[in-house]
């Protein structure tokens, strides 16, 4: 009797549990199977799942405004764009402060592009206005100066907001960098990253804030050094807007130098004249004054936007809620059912074509076939391009098959047909092309279709018709269905060849995507039009699915 | 040939590269490879026999060509996005410069710093003119945006067109016309020919109804229009019969009529003047900087541009240039009648608007493209 019987248990040679040494022998294999794959899972989570998210994300992702202008898009927050009125002075001096940071880290011009998309006018406004920002605090630099020359002087400053290791870090890169070039060595040093003082922000906030934006910017571009430059005018708008709000008793709250400066100044700006900031944008472009450009940065304000999609079906945001798009600029729900009626019409056009073909393979001896599925498979190893540029030379109004026509005399000299360049081109070449993929699924179906069946029909008296139609046609729908899909999907996302041979009548939505990839650099659309064209693809998979079976479709 | 003979004729080979070499002052700390981007076919062609090859062979520098300029702007934003630029000089229109430069992507450079004087003596400023007109742009060459049109078209009965509006003139010169899928200068011409005068251009575009009035004129010959985006198009459709005129850069028309002597003739009409230049990206690693550098210093001087003139009919953008631009390098013509600058070409002219273009560019692009569509 073995201890396995008398335990219950079957034990392995070495006496443990068989379960358990199966268990571990299986995850071994598991584990080494896993590690097989690895390689290929690796590959498809980086060149396919992975750009398929950051499009998703990219489609939807709008951080752009509430980077570059993240003091407006806080500030007018609260901004009723109905009243009529413009934002009060508090939005208008926190979007320069942003402004003239975006205009020197040179961000402006892209988010003006960006908003662009969504309001016409806008790339230039805010080009017009990154010229002009930087004069918008003038006076109250001049007023300043006025009153204590010190305070154009970048070391003051220094002196007020910069933290005191920050100044001792400085003065060591400083001694390093004279040291450097009275010996004659290149010096490429960074200048050490600012730090802000401790206790400013809560005595002058904005100042502090557009203080520390500015050493920033000026670090940022080409490591400049910020006690080299005194502040941009702006700077000087916020410090009269804080020293218009703060009370004495903050002020005193700072060491003696900071008092020195501060005080008289805080006295002083109750006199200064005032400028009126709405007059000024108002100056650099009348529609600052108006409330559609900043109810379109309200709207655009959020992190996340659906505006991409929206314009995707020519539907628009506005700050009153999603509306229609003007009649001229409609064009993709248009493209989007071209693309979907000319895949369809390639698609049956290939099935036409190929079914007989694919019969013949299937059918005629050997030998025969053989040198046809050769003809078959010839151009489909032949370069796309290639294929794509001998349709341009076939088909042209003084290409080879006009020339046929016109020598046979079908057409008139004068009345050659156009073939290229339009809808007809696109669906010819891209019928050929496309018609392997058609043929190869159906011939490999029909192969396996046993020809007594058809043979049996006949014995029992039905005519060839009856035999083919009842017989033979129902065996090979499984690979009408795998070359339909096939077909189909790979039509939709057709790139090249409608862009070569389709002039404008005859491109699909993939050039759309292209056009705003390559050249408008409207990123989000494209992805926006990518997603919809794979949502579009997954419901008509899933369709299919429901309706035919995806396990009916046959690959051979 | 005995290996002394051998040894004295690569001496005698060697020795004007070895006295041109000393001209060139030493590269220090520099890459020894470079990724240049341009725009392919003959243009590149005249880039590289003129500059990269005789520097190639001056210090062994290695070149990489990749013609990507036109997908110059897309590229480089997504390659300062990934934090990886492989490009070291590329080669730009005007207003993609500008808006590279806008946003940071390219570097700013002082070219009186950075580039040779003129032969004459002037500086890279007064020598480029308003070629260089942003902090970022290193020009090379004045092109223009022109027409062809077939000589043999029968059913012009005998006539020509003598000026740019035959193109809108469908009863006398029927026939397809080719022009660029872009709204810029299309929408220029389309005015022109539409009653309004030079002067007041720009002027009539910046008002929305401006742009509405130029697609309405084009909308008058749309259907005869086959679009291009690439700048060979043209002279192919122009040489097969495909159209009967097209507009397309002067250097592309240049090699149909000159080079291949097809029946086609230039329309030079109220071409329209561009640049088109060097920007070397930002943010590019000390060693390789130093190399572009060190290689745009003798890639812009006077003699060189000068030398480009020889490959293909552009004009080179340095006014100490010009009176040495000689023959074409293999047929031995007189380049000169054949450049854009040349007095007899440009009666009626426009030059590129970049500063409009830049403020205007994405509305009238979104609704031009828009027009097409439809």
């Amino acid at each position: 009797m073995t201890e396995a019987t008398r335990t219950g248990q079957m034990l392995a040679a070495d006496g443990t549990p068989l379960k358990r040494s199966l268990q571990r022998a299986l995850r071994a294999q598991k584990l080494r199977a896993l590690m097989l794959i690895a390689p290929l899972l690796l590959f498809i989570m980086v060149t396919f799942v992975a750009p398929i998210a950051d499009m998703l994300f990219r489609s939807v992702e709008n951080q752009i405004v509430s980077d570059t202008l993240p003091r407006t898009a806080q500030a007018i927050r609260d901004w009723d764009h109905n009243s009529g009125e413009p934002p009060s002075d508090d939005v208008l001096a926190a979007f320069t402060i942003d402004m003239i940071a975006a205009v020197e880290r040179k961000q402006h011009t892209r988010l003006g592009t960006r908003l662009n998309y969504e309001q016409n006018g806008l790339s230039s406004l805010f080009r017009k206005t990154g010229r002009g920002v930087g004069d918008i605090g003038e006076t109250y630099r001049d007023q300043f100066a006025a009153l204590d020359p010190a305070w154009t002087d970048p070391g003051t400053w220094i002196a007020l907001f910069a933290d005191p290791s920050w100044q001792a870090d400085h003065d060591a890169w400083e001694a390093a960098r004279t040291a450097a070039r009275s010996a004659g060595r290149p010096f490429a040093e960074p200048v050490p990253p600012f730090r802000l003082k401790d206790g400013m922000a809560g005595v002058l906030p904005e100042t502090a804030d557009a203080y520390l934006d500015f050493a920033r910017a000026v670090q940022g571009n080409r490591n400049g050094d910020p006690a080299a430059r005194a502040p941009w005018p702006p700077v000087y708008l916020a410090l009269y807007r804080d020293l218009t709000a703060v009370g004495v008793g903050r002020i005193a709250t700072l060491d003696e130098a900071a008092q020195a400066l501060l005080d008289p100044a805080h006295y002083a700006v109750r006199g200064f004249e005032r400028a009126d900031l709405a007059a000024l944008y108002a100056g650099i472009d009348r529609a600052w004054s108006q409330t559609t450009v900043w109810a379109t940065i309200q709207t655009f304000s959020a992190r996340y936007t659906p505006g991409y999609f929206l314009t995707a079906v020519d539907l628009k945001q506005t700050p009153d809620g999603i509306t229609s798009q003007p009649a001229d600029q409609k064009i993709y729900i248009m493209l989007f059912e071209r693309t979907l009626v000319m895949s369809l019409t390639i698609m049956g056009a290939c099935v036409l074509l190929g079914y007989p073909i694919a019969f013949l393979l299937a059918n005629l001896p050997m030998r025969t076939s053989n040198l046809l599925l050769i003809l078959v498979l010839l151009p489909f190893w032949t370069s796309l391009l290639v294929r794509t540029s001998a349709w341009k030379v076939l088909l042209q109004q003084q290409g080879v098959i006009n020339d046929i026509l016109v020598w046979i005399g079908i057409v008139d000299n004068a009345g050659r047909l156009i073939l290229i360049n339009n809808q007809t081109g696109t669906i010819i070449a891209m019928t050929h092309i496309l018609l392997p993929f058609m043929i190869l699924p159906l011939y490999s179906v029909m192969k396996t279709i046993p020809p007594s069946y058809v043979r049996a029909a006949k014995s029992l008296g039905a005519t060839n018709w009856t035999a083919f139609w009842r017989v033979y046609f129902p065996q090979s729908v499984p690979g009408i269905g795998a070359g339909c899909i096939l077909v189909f999907i790979l039509a939709i996302g057709y790139y090249i060849t409608p862009e070569l041979v389709g002039g404008t009548s005859g491109t699909f939505i993939s050039n759309r995507i292209a056009y705003h990839i390559s050249s408008s650099l409207n990123w989000g659309l494209a992805a926006a039009l990518g997603t919809i064209l794979l949502g579009v693809v997954l419901a008509l998979y899933w369709t299919y699915d429901r309706l035919v079976g995806i396990d009916k479709v046959n690959l051979g | 040939m005995t290996i002394r003979g051998l040894l004295s004729a690569t001496a005698l080979v060697a020795l004007p590269v070895a006295a041109m070499a000393q001209d060139l002052p030493p590269c220090e700390n520099c890459a020894d490879s470079m990724t240049v981007v341009s725009w392919g076919g003959a243009y590149q062609t005249s880039q590289i026999k003129a500059y990269a090859e005789p520097y190639a062979a001056m210090t062994g520098t290695t070149f990489t060509w990749d013609e990507s300029s036109n997908e110059a702007v897309a590229k480089l934003r997504a390659m300062n996005e990934a934090g990886n630029i492989t490009w070291d000089l590329v080669d730009v229109e005007g207003p993609d410069s500008q808006r590279l430069c806008d946003e940071g992507l390219a570097m700013e450079v002082d070219i009186d710093e950075i580039l040779a004087a003129g032969d004459d003596g002037s500086t890279p400023r007064e020598d480029f003119g308003d070629s260089a007109f942003n902090d970022c742009y290193i020009p090379q060459i004045v092109f223009s945006t022109t027409f062809g049109y077939r000589t043999n078209v029968a059913e012009w009965g005998g006539r020509t067109p003598d000026n740019l509006c035959a193109l809108f003139d469908l009863e006398n010169f029927p026939g397809k016309r080719s022009l660029e899928r872009r709204p810029k200068k299309n929408i220029e011409w389309a005015l022109l020919c539409d009653g309004v005068e030079k002067d007041d251009l720009y002027d009539v575009l910046s008002t929305p109804e401006g742009v509405e009035q130029a697609l309405a004129k084009l909308d008058t010959i749309k259907s005869e229009v086959i679009w291009w985006s690439a700048g060979a198009e043209t002279p192919q459709r122009l040489a097969d019969g495909e159209v009967v005129m097209g507009s397309t850069y002067n250097g592309r028309l240049f090699s149909v009529i000159v080079e291949q002597s097809q029946p086609v003739e230039m329309l030079w009409d109220w071409q329209v003047f561009d640049f088109d230049g060097w920007i070397i990206p930002e943010g590019l690693p000390e060693d390789r900087l130093n190399r572009v550098l060190h290689f745009l210093h003798f890639a812009t001087d006077t003699q060189r541009l000068a030398d480009q003139a020889k490959f293909i009919s552009y004009g080179p953008a340095r006014a100490s240039s010009q009176p040495l631009v000689s023959t074409h390098a293999d047929l031995g013509v007189e380049m000169a009648p054949h450049m854009p600058t040349n007095p007899e070409n440009q009666k009626n002219y426009l030059v590129n608007n970049i500063e409009w273009w830049a403020d205007n560019q994405d509305d009238v692009e979104a609704r031009f493209q828009a027009w097409l569509a439809q």
